[in-house]
């Protein structure tokens, strides 16, 4: 790891459509392994964010704990961030949406964090279609603890030290779509071209958006033989489509390559557009998208891109039909029955 | 069928059971009685007189027996109190428990449809036949109503039996089915049987019965879960998150229910409120820390397993210092105990809970009207201490009915929000410290998620970090914001609410320390050693940290006798801990076996360690 940052930027760094330069959407010094998978994941995430023109402090970053926990430091410094329990992220995630409907919610996990000790709530804000987008910085093993297998690591594949995973793992791109998340990509932390618009777009979604993104640990699981090293993954994937993100109001010109393209609108009219397609693969189908995983898997592939989307999604404010204005904005007046509803409520009681 | 006896009626009416005596239901759950003992129950409040009713409930949704016991009580009694007068048996089941849980020249009220066995015979009781299924059969057609009914008919029995006014009941049962009158005459025909067939068949009303009296005032009968779940929709709660857990079950759903009435937009249909049912406990605080973080109050309930639970986030909430209201209504036992009875064992766990140095505050609510103001109370505290507030109620206090004074809101009160750092106050300052003690007061200031673009944004976290909230393993800035908490904890014991004391100067060596439901029976038991000659002096806690009034209670008193309701004396060792009272000083008067506790029980304690001491210190 480095431990000084560079203070000189190009003095004429583009500024996005808010003024802002890149650098404004940075955090403070990664302190992970020079090499890891998570930084450019942030990388991506700062990225997405510039060229999204968000405003830093309308987006709230959660995390739970572990390696890939710790990465919401190391990006938007101008957003508040929350960095909770272990495999926990979930429901605070829920409850601070709850509370303030208009911001965005970027929650980022491990496999540790989501597949193990987290897995409960990680089903369960998928049942209820949280608005937010969910990472998972996915290396197939505990980094904080060095090196242990987690529930991600393949049957069969080999840590550091040698030892073999006897277990099935655990699939988190096909069991969000089996759990109806209504937005599932799946990404490499090495491929940022996938990777920035599937954020966009995730960012965008209104409802629950999964990106499971592989995310070698350079430093526990990144051996031969290990199914989540850089060599592998880049020697395994395949791509369900590219993928361009086209934000609200943006003419569309993007170059397409062979094959089939395919436009989807999403809700807010920015279009998620993607190009190449892969055969028998409609990303509007939950069963075919389903098959699509379950088809590279069978052929010992890594299926990235766009997997699934829902774009008429409705999220849990809009299921439990909670107040446009946010919760936490709401006054005395709006809330506090006052005393002569409470003389009636007494009376009813004698 | 044993006659009941026309010669054991009242002889002379007693004065001392006017108004005074215990009546208990031995049912079985899901057959319907609850509505129809509620109804007895409620009659005689009407009738201005003090009446507290238990359920004594199986945990269980149908089949099992299930008890409803009611004390009348002129003098305003409000706790339980052993020793059945009238046993109204009409659970095959539990009818030997019945008979002989009946005092000696009770009376044991059966149902005569069938000959009664002689296991059930006993010569010192009063024994009352009332065919209630063949009355029920000639009666009704229907099954369901020939069952339902069985009870609306005891209930008849109890009117005259007991000379309880007719009309109130036809009243209530007027009010219970408003909007479905057709249903009035039948249940009025049903109390009809029950006091013909008394009427006809002995001598009526007993020596235990009621007179009318003025001594209810204004005061309105509820649950204390309900009062909680209102106070939350009067302290300006906008979202709650929960897993059902009995005893707390009903908190959330009242708060439901009341949020249904008084936050829905008329013309839009939406909610100024959210809830979730959670997947468990864990999740529901941890929903209830994230919207309390951006701002929203809110607050989760649960009892003991959920508690146990919930305390890893409760130490998040104490050391990144996010509001958080709990309620705990505390049930029987470690593990599931027994659930459906009532206990104040979470004292310690509440205190204490999660690992690393904690402490946090906990409110004690003795009475539903208690459960409606320190609920609503509590998220001024929690935003103005940035720290869990645990509601610490129980299963007597929260699923009966209580008689409790009637609901008071200021309408001028405004909600107190805390050092909350909004965008123009964040444009005044140069560099925002989230953990800065700027007062003082071991308080910090904190910002909302979304409020200033530039100023005021930092990561909130359960990782040691500086007063800028930046993470440090530094050994000095640990320290000090442990210390710091500490400092804060010392406010709070300035902001919680204060004991109530009994006495305006001290007048007896002993003193009695209490707080919760024990509140009752301890109020009866300092009212019988007055009238005894050997008056004590009393304090009851409302709160947790302890504020000097407690010290120097303690301090000024030979012996305190601590009563409270668990096996391990948890209160007592708080103390202990908290204000290093000498132990030998502290005198625990325990009750844990799940009922509520009486007065005759703290007597018994507090008299029989005082005849032991007397005779250790003549030997």
């Amino acid at each position: 790891m480095s431990y000084v940052r560079p203070t000189f930027r190009h003095p004429e760094l583009p500024k996005n459509k808010l003024g802002y330069t890149i650098d404004y959407y940075e955090g403070s010094l990664s302190t992970l392994c020079a090499g890891c998978g998570h930084d450019s994941i942030s990388a991506g995430v700062i990225q997405a964010c510039y060229e999204m023109n968000i405003e830093p402090h309308r987006l709230a970053k959660l995390s739970g704990i572990g390696c890939s926990s710790k990465t919401p430091a190391y990006f938007l410094s101008n957003s508040h961030g929350f960095n909770s329990v272990h495999g926990r992220m979930p429901s605070v995630a829920t409850g601070a949406n709850m509370a303030n409907r208009d911001l965005i919610y970027l929650g980022v996990s491990g496999d540790g964090d989501t597949a193990s000790i987290g897995m409960g709530q990680f089903v369960h804000v998928i049942r209820r279609n949280l608005n937010m987008l969910y990472i998972v910085m996915n290396n197939g093993c505990y980094g904080l603890t060095k090196g242990q297998d987690s529930a991600t690591a393949d049957e069969g594949s080999k840590n550091k030290t040698g030892q073999v995973n006897l277990f099935e793992s655990i699939d988190l791109a096909s069991l969000a779509i089996e759990l109806g998340a209504t937005f599932v990509a799946q990404s490499f932390s090495g491929d940022k071209t996938q990777l920035i618009p599937l954020i966009k777009a995730g960012l965008k979604h209104p409802g629950f958006a999964f990106i499971n993104v592989i995310s070698p640990c350079v430093t526990f699981n990144n051996n031969v033989g290990s199914t989540k090293s850089y060599d592998f993954v880049r020697e395994h994937i395949e791509a369900t489509a590219t993928v361009d993100f086209v934000p609200q109001m943006q003419e569309i010109s993007v170059e397409y390559g062979k094959g089939s393209h395919k436009q989807v609108k999403m809700h807010d009219g920015s279009i998620l557009d993607l190009h190449k397609l892969s055969e028998d693969w409609d990303p509007l189908s939950r069963q075919s998208a389903m098959n699509a995983v379950l088809n590279a898997k069978t052929k010992n592939e890594i299926l990235t891109g766009l997997l699934y989307v829902n774009p008429d999604s409705q999220d849990l404010h809009h299921l439990l039909q909670t107040s446009d204005k946010p919760l936490n904005t709401l006054k005395k007046s709006d809330l506090c029955p006052g005393s002569k509803a409470l003389e009636e409520i007494n009376a009813g009681l004698r | 069928m044993k006659k009941a006896t026309k010669k054991v009626t009242a002889k002379v009416i007693n004065k001392s059971k006017l108004n005074d005596f215990v009546i208990r239901f031995a049912n079985v759950n899901g057959t319907g009685s609850a509505s129809a003992n509620f109804l007895f129950t409620k009659a005689i409040f009407r009738m201005g007189i003090p009446v507290t009713p238990k359920n004594i409930f199986p945990s269980n949704i149908q089949g099992l027996p299930t008890w409803y016991e009611v004390r009348v009580s002129e003098k305003g009694y409000l706790g339980r109190r052993e020793g059945i007068d009238l046993m109204v048996a009409v659970n095959p089941q539990s009818m030997l428990t019945d008979v002989k849980s009946v005092r000696k020249g009770g009376y044991f009220l059966f149902d005569s449809s069938k000959p009664l066995h002689s296991q059930y015979h006993r010569a010192d009781i009063n024994y009352i036949g009332i065919p209630l299924m063949q009355i029920c059969n000639e009666a009704y057609t229907d099954a369901r109503q020939r069952q339902l009914f069985k009870n609306i008919v005891y209930v008849g029995a109890l009117i005259a039996l007991l000379d309880i006014e007719f009309g109130v009941v036809e009243g209530l049962l007027a009010e219970q089915f408003k909007g479905k009158e057709k249903l009035i005459p039948m249940n009025v025909k049903a109390l009809q049987l029950g006091m013909d067939y008394v009427k006809a068949n002995f001598k009526y009303p007993l020596d235990i019965r009621v007179e009318r009296r003025n001594l209810v005032k204004d005061w309105i009968m509820m649950e204390g879960n309900a009062a909680c779940g209102l106070g939350a929709v009067y302290g300006g709660a906008t979202f709650a998150a929960w897993y059902p857990i009995t005893p707390s079950t009903s908190v959330v759903e009242g708060f439901s229910d009341f949020a249904a009435e008084f936050r829905v937009d008329k013309v839009t249909g939406k909610k100024n409120v959210a809830i979730v049912q959670a997947e468990d406990e864990l999740a529901a605080i941890g929903m209830v820390i994230g919207a309390n973080w951006n701002g929203a109050r809110s607050f989760t309930a649960t009892s003991g397993p959920g508690l146990s639970l919930m305390n890893e986030f409760l130490g998040l909430a104490y050391f990144a210092e996010i509001p958080t209201v709990l309620v705990d209504v505390q049930r029987t036992g470690p593990s599931t105990g027994m659930p459906t009875r009532t206990q104040q064992s979470d004292i310690l766990e509440g205190a204490y809970a999660s690992h690393g140095d904690t402490k946090h505050v906990m409110l004690f609510p003795s009475t539903p009207k208690e459960c409606f103001d320190l609920t609503a109370d509590s998220f001024d505290l929690a935003e103005g201490l940035q720290t869990p507030i645990i509601v610490m109620t129980d299963l007597d206090l929260g699923m009966n009915d209580h008689m409790t004074p009637p609901l008071v809101w200021d309408d001028k009160r405004e909600y107190k929000r805390g050092k909350v750092l909004d965008a123009e106050a964040l444009e005044k300052i140069e560099k925002f410290g989230r953990y800065l003690d700027v007062d003082k007061d071991g308080i910090t200031y904190r910002t909302i998620p979304g409020t200033h673009p530039s100023k005021g944004s930092f990561f909130t976290r359960g990782t040691s970090r500086d007063e800028y909230a930046v993470y440090t393993e530094d050994s000095g800035s640990y320290q000090r914001n442990m210390d710091r908490l500490m400092v804060k904890w010392g406010t709070a014991k300035k902001m919680v609410p204060a004991p109530q004391v009994y006495q305006k100067s001290n007048k007896s060596e002993n003193g009695i320390l209490f707080f919760g439901t024990s509140q009752y029976a301890a109020e009866e038991a300092m009212d019988i050693l007055k009238e005894q000659g050997k008056p004590v002096d009393a304090i009851r806690l409302k709160a947790f940290p302890f504020n000097k009034t407690v010290e120097d209670f303690i301090n000024s008193h030979k012996r305190i006798f601590v009563i409270e309701q668990n096996r391990d004396a948890q209160m007592k060792s708080l103390l202990m801990i908290e204000l290093q009272t000498n132990p030998a000083k502290l005198i625990s008067v325990l009750n844990y076996n799940g009922l509520p506790i009486t007065a005759d029980n703290i007597l018994t304690q507090m008299s029989n360690y005082l005849s032991s001491s007397k005779k250790l210190k003549k030997a």
